[in-house]
Order: C-alpha cells, then sequence, then structure tokens
C-alpha cells in the first residue's frame, strides 16, 4: 500500500509564492516600476527575484497551503505554463478574497436567509471571503476524517476525485457549508486567476494570455480585423500596467 | 424637508430617454430637472484606456452597473415559491449613473415593425383567436409603425447607427434585412466590419435559402458627427463594448450626445446623486406635484415640485417607483386585475459553439454589433407559425462580442474544467471556435409580474419589487426551435466540434441572458387595459408621464432601444407642440 501522503517542505511554498507575488504587485508599484515593467516587455520575462515580498494578505497558513496545492493542481506546469503558483494564481486568490469583492461588495447580504432554488442564485448569508474560510475550514475536516490527511498531500488522483465530487455536491462538508456553492466559487476564481489582467496577481506575465492567443490591451483592430482574418496574429500582449 | 423652486419639468434618471426628453423640452425654453441616482459620467473621465480594457472589475464583478445592495428585486419562477433577492447580479445587469446603460451597452438597435404593434389583431386575423393561449395577456399598442418611423430614423442618426438597408419605401435591397419595416432612409453609416464566422455563417444561410445581414449596432463603423453635432470616433473592434464604457465616442450613448446638449440649455440642470424615492400628488390624486429624493451627498431628502413629472429611469425602476408610490393598482394574477406591474417580459434564446481546426476566429477583434444574422424566424410575417404553435420568433445568428477569456475561454463538451487537457483544449480552440446564437421574444403571461416583496429593502428602506417570471410554454417553443435551427444551420458548417444548442426551459437568475427587461406600466388603447397611451401618458394622472420598456405590452426578440428612443422622441413632440398649450389627456379614450 502506498502512503498517500507527499510532504512536502513547507519552504518550498514560500519560495514559489514569491515568484507570483512579484507579478501580482505590478498595479502597486510606482510609475518608474511600472515603466521598467513596461520596458522588460519586448525581453524575455528575467527570472523573478528570490527578494520579492511573499506576502500573503489574508489567506491564514493553512489557507495559503491549500490554495498552492488547488491551483497546482489545476494548474500544472506543462508545456502550455508553470504551475499555478508560478503563474502566481495563489496571490490572486489572496487579493480577490482580501479585497473589496471577496469582502462582499456587490453582495446583497440582508436577510432573512433561505436556500430557495437553484435558479435563484447565491443565497448565503457570507460574502465570498467567508464562504472561502468556511469552505476550506470544511473541507480541512472533511479530508482528515476521509484520508488522515491535508489536500495539499493527496496524490493528484485523490485530488481530482476530490475536486469532481465537490463539483457535483456529492461530499458533505462536515460544517454543513454546501459544497456546490463553495467549489463554484473556488472555479470562478481559478478562471479568473488565470485570465484576469497580470495586476491581480494571476496570469503572470500574460502566460495564460499567450497560452491562447489574447492580445490583452492590444485592442485597436480597426484594420487587423480585415487584414488578419483567418490567418494568424499572436502579438506580444500588453496588460493594463503595461499602459498605466 | 428641504423644497425647491417649482420647474416646468422633473425628470427621473439620466439615460437615453431623460437625455432626449431633457434635450428637446429645454431647447424650448422649458425649465428641466434631471435627477440621476448615480453619480457623474462622462468618457474624458470614466472611460478611459487602459482602465476600459479590464475584464474582471467591469465584464465579471460589473463595476458600471448598479450594486445590488443600493437596489435589486426578489426572484422566484412562480408566485407559489418565496421570493428572494437577486443577490448578485447575473441574468440581468441594470446600470447607473449618467448616460445609463446607453454608456455600457452593445449597441443593438432594431426598428419594431407594425407587427409588434399590433400583435393580437395580426395573430387573430392570421391564425384564429383560439390560437393565442388564455393565459397569454398580449394586447395590441395603440402605436403603428407609420407615425413611428421618422422618429426611429431621428433616433438612428443621434446614436449614429451602422447598419445596411434591407427595406427603403417598400423596395427589397439585397444584403440588409428584407424583412424590417420599409424604411424612409439608409441607416447612417455603413454597418461594421463583418467577421470570418460571419462570412461563413452568411454562406451556409444562403445556401439553406435564408436572408443573413448585418447586424444594426450604434458602434460608428466611420467618424460621425450627429445632426445635432456630437463626434463619434471611429469603432476600433477592441472586444470591450458590452459592458464597458467606450474611450473614443465611437458607441452612440446619451452621455456623449443628447445629455451634453441638454446641459448647454440655461433650462435644464442636470442633479446627480439625487435618488428618487416617490411622486407626489395633490389630494386627488389626479395631479402629480413633484418628486421627492434624496441627496446622497448629503443625506437630505428634497422635495422638487414640477408641473410635469416624467420616469425615465430604467424599465425596472419606473414600475418600482410607480408601486413605491402607490400610483395606480398592482397587478394581481389571481383576479387579473390591477395594471401596474402586469405583462413583464424578458428574453428567451439558444446558442451552440461550433469548433473548426483549420479556421482563426480572433475573438477578441469585435465591435458590440459584429454578428451575421438571419431573421427569417422573427420580422418574417410570412414565416408560418402554425406548426410550432408559437407567438412571436427569434433572430438567430453569430455574434462576436469581445472573446474576454474569463467570460469566453470555450472547449468541446465533455473536456475537464481544469488540469492539463482542459489548458491543451482551450489554447487550441480559443481562437477556433465561433458560436450561433439565438434571441428569442417573450409573451406575457397572466403569472409573470412585477409587486412589491413583503420582506426585502433597498439601502434607504423601501420595498424591494418582487419578480415573479418564467418561460412559459410558448417561449420554450421558441426556444426550442431556434435551438432545432441552429443545430441545423451549425451541421451544414461541418464545425470539427460542435457543442449543440439546447432549449432553454426555465428562467435562471445565475446566468446572464438579457437585460431587455419590459413590461409592468404598459401603454394601450384606453384606461381599462393600460397604464399609459402611446405617448406614455399616464391615464388617471395625466401630468406624469413614464418612458422606456416599461410602457412595451410584451418583448420581441428584437432589443428594445430602438422604440425606446423612438417613443422618447415622439413623446416630447407632443409635449413640446401640444400639450404644453392644453395640458391634459392627450387622448380620450
Amino acid at each position: 500500500m502506498t502512503d498517500p501522503i507527499q510532504p512536502k517542505p513547507r519552504r518550498d511554498f514560500l519560495i514559489k509564492s514569491f515568484v507570483g507575488a512579484a507579478g501580482a504587485a505590478t498595479a502597486a508599484l510606482p510609475l518608474a516600476a511600472q515603466a521598467q515593467a513596461a520596458a522588460s516587455q519586448a525581453a524575455p520575462a528575467a527570472p523573478a527575484g528570490a527578494d520579492a515580498a511573499a506576502a500573503y494578505e489574508w489567506l491564514r497558513p493553512a489557507e495559503q497551503v491549500f490554495v498552492e496545492g488547488l491551483v497546482n493542481h489545476m494548474c500544472p506546469a506543462d508545456k502550455h505554463t508553470p504551475n499555478g503558483v508560478d503563474m502566481g494564481l495563489n496571490v490572486y486568490f489572496d487579493r480577490a478574497l482580501a479585497g473589496s469583492w471577496g469582502q462582499g461588495d456587490r453582495l446583497y447580504l440582508q436577510g432573512p436567509f433561505k436556500q430557495g432554488s437553484a435558479s435563484q442564485g447565491y443565497q448565503l448569508g457570507m460574502t465570498p471571503a467567508a464562504l472561502f474560510r468556511a469552505g476550506t475550514e470544511g473541507l480541512a475536516a472533511y479530508c482528515q476524517a476521509t484520508y488522515k490527511a491535508s489536500f495539499d498531500a493527496l496524490p493528484p488522483d485523490a485530488k481530482e476525485q476530490l475536486l469532481k465530487d465537490l463539483q457535483a455536491g456529492k461530499i458533505a462538508l462536515p460544517n454543513g457549508v454546501p459544497a456546490k456553492t463553495y467549489f463554484a466559487q473556488l472555479l470562478q476564481m481559478f478562471y479568473e486567476a488565470m485570465f484576469a489582467d497580470p495586476m491581480y496577481g494571476g496570469n503572470r506575465d500574460k502566460m495564460a494570455w499567450k497560452m491562447i492567443g489574447y492580445p490583452g490591451v492590444n485592442t485597436t483592430n480597426k484594420l487587423n480585423i480585415v487584414k488578419f482574418k483567418n490567418k494568424p496574429y499572436r502579438p506580444q500582449p500588453l496588460g493594463i500596467a503595461d499602459l498605466s | 424637508m428641504k423644497k425647491m423652486n417649482e420647474v416646468d419639468v422633473v425628470l427621473v434618471g439620466a439615460g437615453w430617454t431623460g437625455g432626449i426628453l431633457g434635450k428637446e423640452l429645454s431647447e424650448t425654453g422649458m425649465t428641466v430637472v434631471c435627477l440621476e441616482r448615480g453619480g457623474p459620467q462622462a468618457s474624458a473621465d470614466d472611460f478611459t484606456v487602459p482602465r476600459m480594457r479590464d475584464e474582471l472589475a467591469l465584464g465579471i464583478r460589473n463595476g458600471m452597473m448598479v450594486n445590488t445592495n443600493d437596489q435589486t428585486e426578489t426572484i422566484r419562477n412562480d408566485a407559489k415559491e418565496t421570493a428572494l433577492p437577486y443577490r448578485r447580479l447575473g441574468s440581468y445587469l441594470i446600470g447607473t449613473g449618467v448616460g445609463g446603460a446607453s454608456t455600457h451597452w452593445n449597441g443593438h438597435t432594431w426598428r419594431w415593425t407594425d407587427d409588434e404593434f399590433k400583435i393580437r389583431s395580426r395573430y387573430e386575423e392570421k391564425y384564429g383567436k383560439k390560437y393565442i393561449p388564455e393565459d397569454m395577456t398580449i394586447q395590441d399598442w395603440g402605436l403603428s409603425y407609420k407615425e413611428l418611423e421618422k422618429y426611429y430614423d431621428k433616433f438612428e442618426k443621434v446614436a449614429g447607427i451602422s447598419g445596411k438597408a434591407g427595406n427603403i419605401k417598400g423596395k427589397k435591397i439585397s444584403g440588409g434585412n428584407i424583412f424590417e419595416a420599409p424604411r424612409t432612409h439608409e441607416y447612417p453609416l455603413p454597418p461594421v466590419e463583418q467577421t470570418l464566422a460571419g462570412e461563413m455563417f452568411e454562406a451556409t444561410a444562403k445556401k439553406m435559402g435564408y436572408h443573413p445581414f448585418p447586424r444594426p449596432t450604434a458602434n460608428a463603423s466611420r467618424a460621425y458627427t450627429n445632426p445635432d453635432g456630437a463626434k463619434f470616433g471611429e469603432c476600433q473592434y477592441c472586444g470591450h463594448c458590452e459592458r464597458f464604457g467606450c474611450e473614443s465616442n465611437a458607441k452612440g450613448g446619451a452621455h456623449m450626445t443628447v445629455l451634453p446638449f441638454a446641459q448647454k440649455q440655461k433650462t435644464f440642470e442636470l442633479r446627480t446623486n439625487a435618488w428618487v424615492t416617490r411622486v407626489e400628488r395633490d389630494a386627488s390624486g389626479k395631479k402629480a406635484t413633484g418628486v421627492t429624493y434624496v441627496n446622497l451627498v448629503n443625506g437630505e431628502e428634497v422635495f422638487q415640485p414640477a408641473k410635469m413629472v416624467v420616469l425615465t429611469a430604467y424599465a425596472l425602476n419606473n414600475v418600482h417607483l410607480m408601486l413605491v408610490s402607490g400610483i395606480g393598482q398592482a397587478y394581481d394574477p389571481a383576479t387579473g386585475k390591477g395594471l401596474i406591474g402586469k405583462n413583464y417580459c424578458y428574453q428567451t434564446g439558444a446558442s451552440a459553439t461550433l469548433f473548426f481546426e483549420d479556421k482563426l476566429f480572433h475573438p477578441y477583434m469585435s465591435a458590440g454589433g459584429t454578428s451575421t444574422l438571419i431573421d427569417d424566424f422573427h420580422a418574417n410575417w410570412d414565416f408560418d407559425r402554425a406548426p410550432f404553435g408559437y407567438i412571436g420568433g427569434s433572430i438567430i445568428g453569430t455574434v462576436q462580442y469581445g472573446g474576454r477569456p474569463i467570460q469566453w475561454h470555450p472547449a468541446p463538451g465533455g473536456t475537464p474544467a481544469w488540469g492539463s487537457q482542459w489548458k491543451d483544449e482551450t489554447a487550441k480552440w480559443y481562437e477556433r471556435a465561433m458560436n450561433i446564437a439565438a434571441a428569442g421574444s417573450v409573451m406575457p403571461n397572466r403569472g409573470n409580474y412585477l409587486d412589491l416583496d413583503p420582506t426585502y429593502r433597498n439601502r434607504l428602506g423601501a420595498p424591494l419589487m418582487r419578480m415573479t417570471f418564467d418561460y412559459k410554454d410558448n417561449e420554450r417553443k421558441i426556444s426550442a426551435h431556434a435551438a432545432e435551427i441552429i443545430n441545423k444551420i451549425a451541421q451544414a458548417m461541418n464545425p470539427a466540434h460542435l457543442n449543440k444548442a439546447t432549449p432553454r426551459n426555465a428562467w435562471n437568475a445565475t446566468v446572464y441572458q438579457s437585460t431587455h427587461n419590459t413590461g409592468g406600466t404598459i401603454m394601450g388603447t384606453n384606461p381599462s387595459n393600460s397604464v399609459t397611451n402611446k405617448y406614455g401618458q399616464v391615464w388617471d394622472v395625466d401630468n406624469l408621464f413614464i418612458m422606456g420598456a416599461s410602457l412595451f405590452p410584451h418583448n420581441s426578440a428584437y432589443n428594445p432601444t430602438a422604440p425606446v428612443g423612438a417613443i422618447a422622441y415622439m413623446a416630447a413632440d407632443i409635449i413640446k407642440n401640444v400639450y404644453v398649450k392644453n395640458p391634459g389627456k392627450l387622448i380620450d379614450a
């Protein structure tokens, strides 16, 4: 019997999260640094320095480990991109949950709360950040009870099955958080982390845009729409920071 | 309560209709105050690049839309359910601020035909009275295409519509929409560029005997100056149209056309952050005396007296204001009595995704209206609905709206939702996928309506409006038929993979479908069947007018903006030329 637990040194996570944070912090950089970032656009990206701050703003340590395991599973290193942490996806999760969206902006949160039908949409009394926290606690308890291990320590097959079961609502989280709702938020955040502008922390070096051929804020296409009709067109993508 | 000086007209909401009436009435010297709940918005300050290329903030988190913490609705599919708050925007996205939804629409602009305005008569005449289901409350509007034509023309010129005519004074023109109602003039601008997907759809649709054409849209295909002197830039196909403001004023909107011209008049005043909470009336209840609003800047409650009140907010907000002001009788589905909230409609549809190994669509190169469509199953009155058993129809075609990748990263059905295989497929197909989609009409039904919610409140403590809505048999048949046509065309195009269209059966509030919410303060031929006459004048309170799609007794497959604009111009004309001289009922019925 193989041991399902594959312990990883914590330090490894931290070093990798430094890399993501370098891309993440672009929006907050002073103008001179942004200009430098824009200038470096033409050249291949330099390896991110290990001296960049690995600042998690909101995620607790156990949540950091979970998110890193989740994004590395959902976005493994392959011919398209580096793994999720090296893409900065974990940083996106942290910033999104810490920020106005995570804290409930544009979400009507007055009671009374009732479950409602699927057509009625989100009806929990929690902000996205609160849902993440409660759901992640529930999942951690479920993993301990079922596997005697945390999510990040599970082998890929077990992680895959667990995520699919969460998605299908086949798992009852012990603290009562609706698994489907919790997972739907994680999956939506994964797509946002991949494809949102790099200033939000994910999509480092526009790698997800390069993967699909999206040019970002290169959007003056009056001539291109005719010139490149059914012809290859892959400009170097630009992000918001590059034009700011 | 603070009381302002009386003005001739108070307008509630600064979108298309507030802008149109504000300009037209203030230019005659009438004193006009326009109250807008949201903040100021101007292209040069608010719609700047690169901020307007932020899909996450604007396309996903809906940064330009109303904040549900301010105001939302409660929703349910059926009156037997408990309505719950529409807590997070999904199915429809209501605008806010100066310009309203005209700042972030796609620009689709259709002239609704005479068949729409005479819907009951026309269907009864062709298919017999029994063809109309007993619970379908369609009715003639008391309006004709003929009287609206010059106002459609005016609105198209003001908003800078790009398109190709298919019927000028009865002469059918190939390449345009031959099913459109006869027009006096060509569109002010030529159509926007056609996409590769459009060319492919067009070739197949023609072979199948249909009549494809480019969508009419308020995306300026050339630099343009409208008759009032508003300057439009040339559309750059930036892929950030719907849900985004246009930095180059290439998308016609009230904020860069009518409103700035109204603001040039000394007799016009726009007050932002002014949230109207009530239409006030005198003791008789037959005359509006003005409106009460909260000045959000200092929290003060203000009474703005006016000789005339016009509700120019979004359709749902007009209905809400009528309900909270207690004007008219709220509709009761059990008895069918009452008119406020009656005939609430929406839109249906269906869509398929087609994948081609050897094509490159560049989905991000798009205007709001880069679409090639057929109208053979909608405005085409000769299309025999009897075998399908529905009223209305659908417009079908390929629509390229932006390819913004959080929202649009298609993969063939069965692809995992994450992992390396997901990346393989997403990388492979992003540029090689196109869609065929339908927008379908929705007919009013006795069980679909708007009223006040007994439980939930908005930020100012007023009851939320309650929306009871579902697609009924008629709409399910439209959607099923549209899906069938879409799949036939798609298969004839021979894609490597096809994610087939499936019918929409139940309304789900979580998935974006359309911001074409109509009805609730409908127009009609007399006070027993409608809230207003064809000019939007409230039958029982003749110095109160309502504009916008809340006037529509049913919803078309066409987008609502052209009749919204045209009816506003028609109302402005009669107010200026008839009503002002002799205030009172414009139609005796």
